[in-house]
C-alpha cells in the first residue's frame, strides 16, 4: 500500500527551467526507495516539493491518504527531511538542535526519545556540544538526529553520504536499515550507487526532471544486469576462429585473453567452452563479473531518447 | 494552530538574546544613562521644563520609542536572516507551522526582548528622575503595540535583505535619522514652523508623542493619530508577509 502518491508533479521556475516533468510515483509503506540521478536531474527539487521546501507549479502529493495541499499539517507530522546541505545553527548545542526541531512539529516535550535518538546515532556524548565543534560526519548525524525528533513515518535522504567517510557511511547504512526494520519507510537520493544497491528495495532513475524508470532492484539488476567472462588462454591466438564468430568475442590486445559479455539469462556459455576445446584453444583460468548497479545507472542514463517510462506498480 | 511550535519559536529566539543578554542589556543601560549625563544633567539644566516637565522626563519617552523601533527591527530581522543564510529556515519551512504562527514566534520574541530593554531604560531613568506613569492602559498598549509592528517591518527586512550590508542599511540610513528628527529630544513647538510640518509627516513622531502621552500625560497630536498608527504598523506588513509566505519570495524556491 503506498504511503506517497505523487501524480504529474511539475516544477517550472521563473526562469522557465523546468525542473520537473509530469512525475508520477508512488512509495510503499515500509520500503526503501533510492532515487537515482546525475546533478541537476530534479532528485532534490522533487524532495523538496513533498518535504515543503520547494513550491510545485503542478500536480498532486498525498501522504498516508492526506492531500499535502488541503490537509499540509497531518502530511507535515508524517515527513523528515534530512537535507544535502549541512544546515546546522553552529551555536546551538547538538541537544538544543533536536528538542527545538521536535518542539516546531509540535510534539509535546519527550526527552527519553531524543536520548534514544542521539545514543542511536551515537551522538550522546556530544548532547552538549555546540555544532560548531562537531565533525562533518557528526553533523550529518545531527542531520538525521533531527529529522527523526517528530517520529516520522517517511524518511527522506537527501545525498546522507556526501563527505562522509567509508566507516561512517557504513555505520549511516546500519542505522538506516534499522530505521526500515522499524517500519519507517525511506526515500534517498545518493550518488553511491553502492548505497542504493545495498540498501534500496526499489530505485527509481530520474533524468532532466523526468522519472526515466521505476523497478525493484533484483529486477532491475536482473535485466540490465550484463555478465563479462574473461578466459586467460594458455597461448596467446592471432584471431578468433570463424566457428567462434557468433559468440561475439572480443580479443584481448596482448591476444591471451578472450572476453566473452552475455545477459543474466543467457546459458550458452557450456556451448562456448565446447567449441573451444574443439578449436583446441586452451585456458589456464577464468573469471567472471556482474555488472554494478553503477554500470547500470551509467547504462541507463546514457541511453538518451531510450526512456522506457514505467509509472509505478 | 500549533502551540507547541509557536512556543518553541519564541523560546528559541529568546535563547539567542540570553547568548547575549550582557550586551541586550549592558547596551541600553549605558546609553540611557549617558544621555541622561549629557542631555538630563548637563544641558537639560539649561532648558529648564518642557510642556511642564522636567527635561530630563521630557525625554525618557523619546528614548523609549528609539530602543523599541531600533531593537525591535534589529532583533526580527537578523533572527529570520540567519535562519535564511544558515539554511535553517527549512526546519520551520518543512514544520507544521504556518506563515502566522512563524511570524508571530518571531514578533513576540522580539517584542518580549524590546520590552526588556525599555523597561530597564525606564529603570535607570527612575535613577534620575520620577516616572509615574500617567496612562498605563496606554502606555502597554502602545509599548507591546509598536515593538510589534516594527518586528513585522523587521522581519519584512530580513526576507528582503540580500546580505548584511542591505540588513543593516534600513536601520542606520533610515530608522536612526527618523528616530532623531522624531522629537525625541524636543517638543514641536521649539521648531519652527517648516519643520514642524516636516516632523508631522515622520512616522516616528507619533509614536514618541504617544508614549510621551501615555508616561507623562502631555501630548503634541492626537492619540487617534497614534492609534491609527499602530494599526497601520501591524496591518501593512502583515499583509506584505502573508503574500512573501504564500509566494516564496526568498524562502521558498
Amino acid at each position: 500500500m503506498p504511503i506517497l502518491e505523487i501524480k504529474d508533479l511539475e516544477k517550472k521556475y521563473t526562469n522557465s527551467v523546468q525542473a520537473l516533468k509530469n512525475v508520477t510515483l508512488n512509495i510503499n509503506k515500509g520500503e526503501l526507495f533510492a532515487l537515482l540521478g546525475p546533478n541537476g536531474a530534479g532528485k532534490t527539487t522533487l524532495i523538496g516539493i513533498v518535504c515543503g521546501t520547494v513550491r510545485k507549479t503542478g500536480g498532486t502529493i498525498m501522504v498516508d491518504g492526506h492531500d499535502a495541499e488541503s490537509n499540509w499539517r497531518a502530511v507535515r507530522q508524517l515527513i523528515g527531511y534530512v537535507p544535502q546541505e549541512l544546515t546546522l545553527n553552529p551555536f546551538d548545542t547538538v541537544w538544543d538542535t533536536l528538542f527545538y526541531q521536535r518542539g516546531f512539529y509540535g510534539r509535546p516535550r519527550n526527552d527519553a526519545l531524543l536520548e534514544k535518538i542521539l545514543k542511536d546515532l551515537s551522538l550522546w556524548d556530544k548532547r552538549r556540544s555546540m555544532i560548531r565543534e562537531l565533525s562533518g560526519g557528526m553533523k550529518r548525524r545531527v542531520l538525521i538526529g533531527k529529522a527523526l525528533t517528530n517520529e516520522p513515518r517517511i524518511l527522506f535522504l537527501d545525498e546522507p553520504s556526501a563527505g562522509v567517510d567509508v566507516e561512517l557511511r557504513k555505520g549511516m547504512w546500519d542505522f538506516v536499515g534499522k530505521l526500515k526494520t522499524e517500519g519507517v519507510t525511506v526515500v534517498l537520493t545518493t550518488h553511491y550507487l553502492e548505497e542504493a544497491e545495498l540498501l534500496a528495495d526499489r530505485i527509481g532513475i530520474i533524468r532532466e526532471g523526468e522519472l526515466a524508470f521505476v523497478e525493484e532492484k533484483q529486477a532491475l539488476l536482473h535485466r540490465f544486469g550484463e555478465k563479462t567472462l574473461t578466459l586467460f588462454l594458455e597461448k596467446p591466438i592471432d584471431t578468433i576462429p570463424p566457428s567462434l564468430k557468433g559468440f561475439d568475442l572480443i580479443l584481448s590486445e596482448n591476444k591471451k585473453n578472450l572476453i566473452y559479455h552475455y545477459s543474466k539469462g543467457q546459458t550458452n556459455v557450456t556451448d562456448l567452452l565446447k567449441n573451444l576445446h574443439s578449436e583446441r584453444i586452451f585456458y589456464q583460468n577464468m573469471e567472471t563479473a556482474t555488472s554494478s548497479l553503477e554500470d547500470i545507472f551509467l547504462q541507463l542514463i546514457e541511453k538518451k531518447g531510450e526512456t522506457q517510462k514505467i509509472t509505478n506498480l | 494552530m500549533n502551540w507547541i511550535g509557536l512556543k518553541m519559536i519564541i523560546w528559541k529566539e529568546l535563547q539567542r538574546t540570553r547568548q547575549v543578554f550582557l550586551q541586550a542589556v549592558l547596551s541600553p543601560f549605558l546609553s540611557t544613562f549617558l544621555y541622561f549625563i549629557v542631555f538630563g544633567t548637563a544641558i537639560g539644566s539649561q532648558i529648564g521644563t518642557v510642556s511642564g516637565v522636567s527635561y530630563g522626563q521630557f525625554i525618557v519617552p523619546g528614548m523609549m520609542a528609539m530602543a523599541i523601533v531600533m531593537n525591535s527591527v534589529l532583533a526580527a530581522s537578523s533572527g529570520i536572516y540567519f535562519l535564511r543564510f544558515m539554511g535553517t529556515i527549512n526546519d520551520l519551512l518543512t514544520a507544521p507551522l504556518s506563515y502566522i504562527e512563524i511570524v508571530l514566534g518571531f514578533s513576540i520574541a522580539s517584542a518580549a526582548r524590546t520590552s526588556l530593554i525599555s523597561a530597564l531604560i525606564y529603570l535607570t531613568a527612575l535613577l534620575f528622575v520620577p516616572l509615574p506613569i500617567a496612562h498605563p492602559f496606554w502606555f502597554f498598549f502602545f509599548l507591546f503595540g509598536s515593538a510589534m509592528g516594527f518586528s513585522f517591518f523587521g522581519l519584512l527586512l530580513g526576507i528582503w535583505a540580500k546580505d548584511f550590508e542591505q540588513l543593516s542599511f534600513v536601520p542606520t540610513i533610515i530608522i536612526t535619522p527618523l528616530s532623531f528628527l522624531g522629537g525625541v529630544f524636543y517638543s514641536l513647538t521649539m521648531l519652527p514652523p517648516l519643520w514642524q510640518k516636516l516632523t508631522l509627516i515622520n512616522p516616528l513622531f507619533y509614536l514618541v508623542d504617544a508614549l510621551r502621552y501615555s508616561l507623562l500625560g502631555i501630548s503634541s497630536t492626537s492619540l487617534t493619530i497614534s492609534i491609527l498608527f499602530i494599526l497601520v504598523l501591524w496591518i501593512v506588513p502583515l499583509i506584505l508577509l502573508r503574500k512573501i509566505f504564500l509566494s516564496g519570495y526568498k524562502i521558498r524556491n
